[in-house]
């Protein structure tokens, strides 16, 4: 009867993730354990493994990236990454490099990568590689999951927030120009169709996760037409939805609520400026940009990175990154791609680890270095290759 | 006989004059604003009685009028007053929706070009807020960046807002925000800004703050991305000092600073303009469920009062009621009720000016 189930399951995954290599699969009766009955045998080895393309990034992405990757060696995860190296500030960025990434997308679908630094000088274009990438595939939606982690306690605990922000338009346009000299423009786009589509996401992710309420974060009083327009939208598809409450926030009215009583929201849903003004306040008040996760979705793609995105230039080469926003984000790739297995046993061992307290980075109060860490993590995993 | 009366009034008025000057007796203009505002300026008033301060009111009213030409503008009395006396005290005004006038916030700013608005944030120790060592200064630039109002509607369904940020502009807050350093014995200055994503404009704006540093050797100078500085800013607010940063930014800024020491309720303001001119002001509403009660809380229009005291040099009497205010607090016996107590405004008061007669 699971395997049944278990079919079932695995022909609405074919059916989701068309074009990933999934079809052997299907095939093969498997006895996986799923994660109620923990039996101790390990999963049958799949015969085909997941490509996943892999964008270390500046900074301290690579080290990241090692990390994640000595884990999944560890717990057997049958994911292969494809790495690409497209650095702006390391003279690495050209456009066959990013078409490069792009086609590697298109094949594989998934992607898990660091964040690529934007130099404040610019030659030609003002848009960043990082806008780009985002541009050409479409990846509209960045959620960012804030939750507080057990064992660690910060001035505000037991959070848990969503914070859904539209990643390709509105302040991020790079429409600048020096009409007169001195004299800058700025231009910040704001259209009816990318707001519905993004209010429409927050609105589906809410019921998909069970949320009980979503917050239209804004600033109409004074840019009355354009986050009039974004307020508007999010009112239309409130009204599809029935069972979610909606209602909405001035963003310094709401920056002032999150240091003050941050219990009172839910998911939040705003354009691209006020998204990268939430995202890192309520990293902070969780502990940092050490250990929230967090993903982009385009109606064909996810990328998964971490949640608030800094190169961390400081920390390169010293060891003392913080591994657990980008092994909780690597979690939630494989129970993307279904591995809900390996997806439970990584984000298990990174909790149980910080939860004992023994091993935990700079950034947590501790002394551990990032490879300290990450031989905790593989320690504590559920299930071991010899 | 119209010549000797005129001659007596003039001459009157000269004395009257000298005397003020002889005591140094400054006059400031105050606006007491709608909903709780009158009760908080007498509040206000009646401190600074006590305190003995040098400072003769003269309060004049806002509300907006159609001048010549259809325009909204501020009364002219209300102008030549704030033009003749350069500093003001405001309590919170109310903006009707359906009055067809611009905001009078945003009619002030205009008329007297008030440029720079600085809100100090200190953690207040009587009230208890997560946030415990909060030490800094958040000066903004509120003449143009994203608040320029300049918005288009391009096509149906797209709309495109302008940001504007002018080399002018951004020299004149870089400066005020340097000999505010100065003034007030800070170490350092952050220039706080999104230059990675808005390469022209923020760009332009960081530059300029670069320029005005080289002037000003003897205050550090240090520039942060906003991600960052919000980031930081939850985790530990005691790393920053002065931040001067474009409009919205430093909205959004002063509002999460003013959230960590406890709320508008608590936070003073204060506008500075051309000319000279400098309004202090509380930001919060005008709270018209609570108005008329005797409930409302003072404090934050007195701490704006005492910013206005060390703006006009007079630090010895703002060291003075700032103390006594701070110490009512910190005594929690007699508090209004946004504070945690139920005393009236009226008690909260009087406990403060017993506090500065006592330290006579």
């Amino acid at each position: 009867m699971m395997a049944a189930t278990l079919r079932g399951s695995l022909v609405t995954l074919a059916k989701g993730l068309s074009g990933a290599r999934l079809q052997p699969l299907c095939t093969r009766s498997l006895s996986v354990t799923s994660s109620q009955n923990v039996s101790e045998s390990p999963p049958a080895r799949a015969d085909s493994t997941f490509k996943v393309t892999m964008v270390p990034g500046d900074g301290v992405g690579p080290e990241l990236m090692t990390a994640v990757k000595e884990v999944f060696k560890a717990a057997d995860v049958p994911v292969e990454f494809e790495e690409f190296h497209l650095s702006e500030v390391q003279n690495m960025a050209s456009e066959e490099k990013l078409e490069e990434v792009l086609s590697s997308m298109k094949n594989n679908r998934v992607a898990i990568k660091g964040k690529i630094h934007t130099p404040m000088e610019y030659k030609g274009e003002l848009a960043s590689y990082e806008m780009r990438l985002r541009r050409k595939l479409d990846l509209f939606a960045n959620v960012v999951h804030v939750n507080s982690l057990p064992g660690y306690s910060t001035r505000h605990n037991n959070l848990d927030l969503v914070i859904i922000r539209e990643q390709t338009e509105g302040e991020y346009s790079s429409l600048e120009h020096e009409s007169v000299s001195g004299v800058v423009e700025c231009l910040k786009i704001i259209t009816r169709e990318k707001s519905r589509r993004i209010a429409k996401f927050a609105f589906d992710y809410a019921t998909k996760k069970g949320r009980s309420k979503v917050t239209a974060v804004h600033k109409a009083n004074i840019m009355k037409l354009g986050d009039g327009l974004f307020l508007q939208s999010c009112a239309e598809l409130a009204e599809l939805y029935p069972k979610i409450k909606y209602e909405n926030i001035i963003i310094d009215n709401c920056c002032m609520q999150l240091v003050q009583n941050p219990y009172q929201f839910d998911v939040l849903v705003m354009p691209n400026l006020y998204g990268n003004i939430i995202d890192n306040l309520a990293a902070g008040l969780v502990g940092g940009a050490g250990v929230v996760p967090g993903e982009s979705y385009s109606a064909e793609y996810a990328v998964f990175e971490t949640g608030a995105r800094h190169p961390f230039a400081q920390a390169v080469g010293r060891n003392i990154a913080n591994p657990t926003a980008m092994l909780l984000s690597a979690s939630n790739m494989l129970r993307h791609l279904n591995l809900e297995y390996h997806s439970n046993m990584v984000s298990e061992a990174v909790k149980k680890v910080i939860k004992q307290g023994k091993v935990r980075t700079r950034d947590l109060g501790g002394y551990s270095t990032t490879g300290d860490f990450v031989r905790a993590v593989v320690d504590n995993l559920r299930h071991r290759t010899v | 006989f119209g010549g000797k009366t005129w001659y007596i009034k003039v001459s009157f008025t000269c004395l009257k004059g000298k005397y003020l000057e002889e005591l140094n007796i400054q006059t400031v203009t105050l606006i007491p604003g709608d909903g709780i505002g009158p009760e908080i300026s007498t509040a206000v008033m009646k401190i600074f009685e006590a305190a003995k301060a040098p400072i003769q009111w003269e309060e004049r009213n806002v509300t907006a009028i159609k001048g010549p030409g259809g325009r909204w503008m501020i009364p002219p009395e209300a102008k030549e007053s704030m033009n003749k006396n350069k500093i003001g005290l405001k309590g919170p005004l109310k903006t009707p929706i359906a009055a067809g006038h611009p905001s009078m916030n945003l009619l002030l700013r205009k008329t007297f070009d008030l440029y720079a608005n600085v809100r100090p944030c200190v953690s207040i120790e009587g009230y208890k807020t997560p946030y415990t060592d909060v030490d800094l200064v958040t000066i903004r630039e509120n003449t143009e960046g994203e608040y320029s109002g300049i918005e288009h509607l391009i096509v149906d369904g797209v709309v495109q807002s302008i940001k504007l940020i002018t080399e002018e502009a951004s020299r004149r807050i870089a400066k005020y925000a340097f000999e505010y350093a100065r003034n007030n014995q800070r170490t350092s200055v952050t220039a706080v800004h999104k230059a990675n994503i808005m390469r022209m404009s923020d760009g332009l704006f960081l530059r300029k703050c670069r320029e005005v540093a080289e002037n000003y050797k003897d205050v550090k100078f240090t520039e942060m991305y906003l991600d960052t500085v919000c980031l930081n800013m939850v985790q530990d607010p005691s790393h920053f000092d002065i931040l001067v940063m474009p409009n919205l930014y430093g909205d959004i800024l002063s509002d999460l600073c003013a959230g960590l020491i406890g709320g508008l309720g608590v936070t003073p303001s204060g506008n500075i303009g051309a000319n000279g001119v400098a309004i202090f002001e509380s930001v919060h509403g005008t709270a018209p469920d609570i108005a008329g009660k005797d409930l409302a809380n003072p404090t934050a229009l007195l701490l704006s009062a005492v910013m206005m005291l060390r703006h006009m040099g007079l630090h010895g009497h703002a060291k003075k009621i700032e103390t006594a205010c701070f110490d009512t607090i910190r005594d929690e016996k007699v508090l209004t009720k946004d504070l945690g107590g139920n005393a009236k405004c009226s008690e909260f008061t009087a406990d403060i000016c017993r506090r500065v007669q006592d330290m006579d």
